[in-house]
C-alpha cells in the first residue's frame, strides 16, 4: 500500500519530541556509554578540555585487579538471596489476601504503601528502626533474644549491615510483587479450584498442582523483574549506609556511582566499564531466568 | 472408584467445616502482622512528629513515643522555619508538574501516530521504543550528566526533567489507548474537516482521559518520590533540590532534630499518601494490567 507523504511527514512530526528526547537521553548514552569503557577519560580532564582516550581493555583489567571491585561484586550477587524472600513471601501474602473476606481492600492498599514511598523517607524511618536504641533492638529484647548489652546499632555492623539493607529492599518490593500475584491468581478459574477441592486435594496439593504451575509465567515475569533489580540496588545503600561500615554493604553499581562522583578524579572510564560488566551479568540472569522458568509444557511432570 | 473418589470428598468438606473459622482468624493475625511490618515506620514517624519534643520524651523511649503524650504540631511550623523546607517543597512542586505536563504530552504526541497511522519505519520505531524497557542502562547516568553539562542545564530544573520526560512506558500505556478508539469517530471528524491536532486533542484525548490519569498519577508519584537523579543533577545547586534530597540532607546536618525530620517526613509523604489512597483502585489494576 501507498502511504501518502503527508501521513509519514505529520507522524514525524508528531514522534520528533519523543525520538530526539529518547535518542539524547537513551540510546546515545548507552552508546557512549559503552564506548567509553575502553577509554581513560576523567572529568579532572574533562574539565580541562582533553577528550577521552581509547586504551581497549585496560579498564577492565583495572577492574578484576581491584579488590573493592570484586567486592562489590560479589555483594551484589549475596544481595540475589533477597530474590527468593521477596517472591515467595509476595506470592504467599497474594494468596492470603486473595479471597473474598471483609477488610481485604485495606491489607492489599497497605501492604502497597511502602512502594510509594521515597527512598529518602524510607532511610529516614529506617535509620531508626535500626538504631543502637531502636525498634529492633527492641523488639528482640523484649522477645529475650538478646541482652541489653548486646544492643548495636545494625547499620554499623559490618555483619549485619548488609541484611539490615536487604531487609528494606524487601520491605519496599513485597507489595509490589504482591499486587502482580494477585492479578495472575485473580485469572485461575474458580471452577479448577473447586474440582480439585471435591477430588479432595489438600489446600497444599491445590498450590503446588493448581496455583504455581499456572503462575508460571507471573513467577517468571516477577522473578525476572526481582532478580535485575536485586542486581542493581543502588539507592539503598547509598542512602543509608554509602557502602560501608568496611565496604560490607558496597554493591556493583555503588562502584560504579562512587567512581563516576565520588571520588576526587571522577574516573568516567574505569565507572563506564563497571557498568558494562553489570549489564552483562544482568543480561546473563535474565538469560538464566528463562531458562529455569520457562520450561516447555511437555517436561512438565 | 466412585466410593473412593466421594468419601474424601466428604471428609475433606467435614474438616473444612469446623476448620473454616480457625483458619480465617489466622489469616487474620498473619495478615495483621505484615501490615504492621508495612506500616509499622509511618506510624512511629507520625508519632513522632506529633510529640512535643520540650516533654523531652526520647524517640526511642519505647513503647511510650508511638502515642505521644503531648500532642503538638509545633514541629511542622518548625521544619519550615529551621530548614528553609518551603523552598524544597516548591522544587518538588515545580519538578514534579514539570515533569508531569511534559511526559503527558509527549507520550500522547507520539503515541497517536504510532496507534493510528501506517507510514514507513513505525515497527522499527515502536520496536526500538520497547527495546529501552530491556537495555542495560548502567552507564546512562555518567552520559547524562555530561551531556546536561554541555547543555548548560546541569543544576537547573530542566535538567532533572528534561531526560526523564519521554520514556517507553507512558508512550506505549498511550498508544493502548488510543487503539481502543472506535475508527468510525475519527472519519466522521475527518470528513468534517478536523485537522489531526484537533482530533487528538478534542477526540483521542477526551476519550482516553482514564489512561492519561493513570499515566500523570504514575509519573508525578515517581517523580515526587525520586532521589537519585535529582540528587546526581542538582548536587552543585542545594538550593534548588526537592524534597526528596532535602530531607536527607537535614537528617545529615549537625543539628539534626529527629522531630522535625519527622514532621518533614510527613510533610513529604503525604501528597502521595492521599493521590494513593484516592487512586487505589487505579493503581492497583494498573499494576495487574501489567501481567495480563
Amino acid at each position: 500500500m501507498r502511504v501518502p507523504w503527508r501521513t509519514t511527514l505529520l507522524s514525524y512530526t508528531f514522534l520528533a519530541p519523543a525520538l530526539v528526547l529518547l535518542g539524547v537521553f537513551t540510546f546515545y548514552p548507552l552508546l557512549y556509554g559503552a564506548y567509553l569503557g575502553f577509554t581513560e577519560y576523567n572529568g579532572a580532564r574533562f574539565g580541562q578540555g582533553l577528550p577521552p582516550r581509547w586504551v581497549g581493555t585496560a579498564n577492565f583489567e583495572k577492574l578484576f585487579a581491584d579488590p573493592l571491585f570484586l567486592t562489590s561484586l560479589q555483594n551484589s550477587v549475596k544481595y540475589l538471596l533477597v530474590v527468593p524472600a521477596l517472591q515467595l513471601a509476595a506470592l504467599a501474602v497474594a494468596v492470603l489476601v486473595n479471597k473474598q473476606l471483609p477488610g481485604m481492600a485495606i491489607f492489599r492498599a497497605g501492604f502497597y504503601v511502602p512502594v510509594v514511598t521515597s527512598i529518602s523517607l524510607a532511610a529516614v524511618m529506617w535509620e531508626w528502626v535500626f538504631n543502637r536504641e531502636g525498634t529492633l533492638n527492641w523488639l528482640l529484647r523484649n522477645l529475650g533474644l538478646t541482652t541489653p548489652e548486646a544492643q548495636f546499632g545494625w547499620l554499623n555492623s559490618e555483619v549485619w549491615a548488609f541484611w539490615a539493607v536487604m531487609l528494606v529492599t524487601f520491605w519496599r518490593g513485597f507489595g509490589y510483587y504482591m499486587v502482580l500475584y494477585l492479578a495472575g491468581l485473580q485469572n485461575i478459574p474458580e471452577e479448577l479450584e473447586e474440582a480439585a477441592v471435591l477430588d479432595g486435594a489438600s489446600a497444599w496439593q491445590r498450590f503446588w498442582k493448581i496455583t504455581v504451575p499456572l503462575m508460571r509465567p507471573t513467577i517468571l515475569l516477577c522473578t525476572l523483574l526481582s532478580t535485575i533489580a536485586a542486581l542493581r540496588v543502588l539507592e539503598e545503600v547509598l542512602v543509608l549506609t554509602n557502602g560501608g561500615p568496611l565496604n560490607s554493604t558496597y554493591t556493583a553499581l555503588m562502584y560504579v556511582f562512587s567512581k563516576a562522583f565520588q571520588g576526587f578524579d571522577f574516573d568516567y572510564g574505569l565507572a563506564s566499564a563497571a557498568g558494562l560488566v553489570v549489564a552483562a551479568v544482568a543480561l546473563a540472569l535474565s538469560y538464566l531466568n528463562f531458562k529455569l522458568f520457562n520450561r516447555p509444557e511437555e517436561e512438565e511432570a | 472408584m466412585s466410593l473412593t473418589a466421594a468419601s474424601p470428598a466428604r471428609a475433606a468438606r467435614r474438616t473444612v467445616a469446623w476448620r473454616r473459622p480457625l483458619r480465617t482468624a489466622l489469616r487474620y493475625v498473619l495478615l495483621s502482622l505484615i501490615l504492621i511490618f508495612a506500616l509499622f515506620p509511618f506510624i512511629w514517624t507520625l508519632a513522632i512528629a506529633l510529640t512535643d519534643k520540650t516533654a523531652g520524651t526520647s524517640i526511642y523511649a519505647f513503647p511510650q513515643s508511638l502515642i505521644p503524650a503531648r500532642v503538638t504540631l509545633h514541629n511542622f511550623a518548625d521544619v519550615f522555619r529551621t530548614f528553609a523546607l518551603g523552598k524544597a517543597l516548591w522544587n518538588s512542586v515545580v519538578i514534579t508538574t514539570l515533569t508531569v505536563a511534559g511526559t503527558l504530552l509527549i507520550s500522547a504526541l507520539a503515541a497517536y501516530p504510532l496507534a493510528r497511522f501506517r507510514f514507513p519505519g513505525r515497527e522499527l520505531i515502536f520496536g526500538a521504543i520497547l527495546a529501552t524497557l530491556v537495555l542495560p542502562s548502567e552507564t546512562t547516568f555518567i552520559v547524562n550528566t555530561l551531556t546536561l553539562k554541555h547543555l548548560g542545564l546541569l543544576g537547573t530544573h530542566w535538567g532533572v526533567v528534561v531526560p526523564t520526560v519521554a520514556g517507553a512506558f507512558g508512550i506505549f500505556l498511550m498508544r493502548q489507548a488510543f487503539v481502543s478508539v472506535p475508527a468510525a469517530l475519527l472519519e466522521a471528524a475527518r470528513l468534517d474537516g478536523a485537522g489531526e491536532l484537533t482530533i487528538l486533542t478534542r477526540i483521542m484525548l477526551p476519550l482516553t482521559k482514564p489512561s492519561l490519569t493513570a499515566l500523570g498519577i504514575f509519573t508525578m508519584v515517581t517523580t515526587w518520590n525520586a532521589y537519585f537523579w535529582p540528587m546526581l543533577v542538582l548536587s552543585g545547586a542545594p538550593d534548588k533540590a526537592p524534597m526528596a534530597v532535602a530531607v536527607l540532607k537535614l537528617k545529615g546536618q549537625f543539628n539534626y532534630d529527629p522531630f522535625n525530620i519527622a514532621a518533614g517526613a510527613i510533610i513529604m509523604m503525604l501528597p502521595v499518601l492521599l493521590v494513593f489512597l484516592a487512586a487505589q483502585r487505579l493503581f492497583l489494576r494498573g499494576m495487574e494490567g501489567a501481567v495480563k
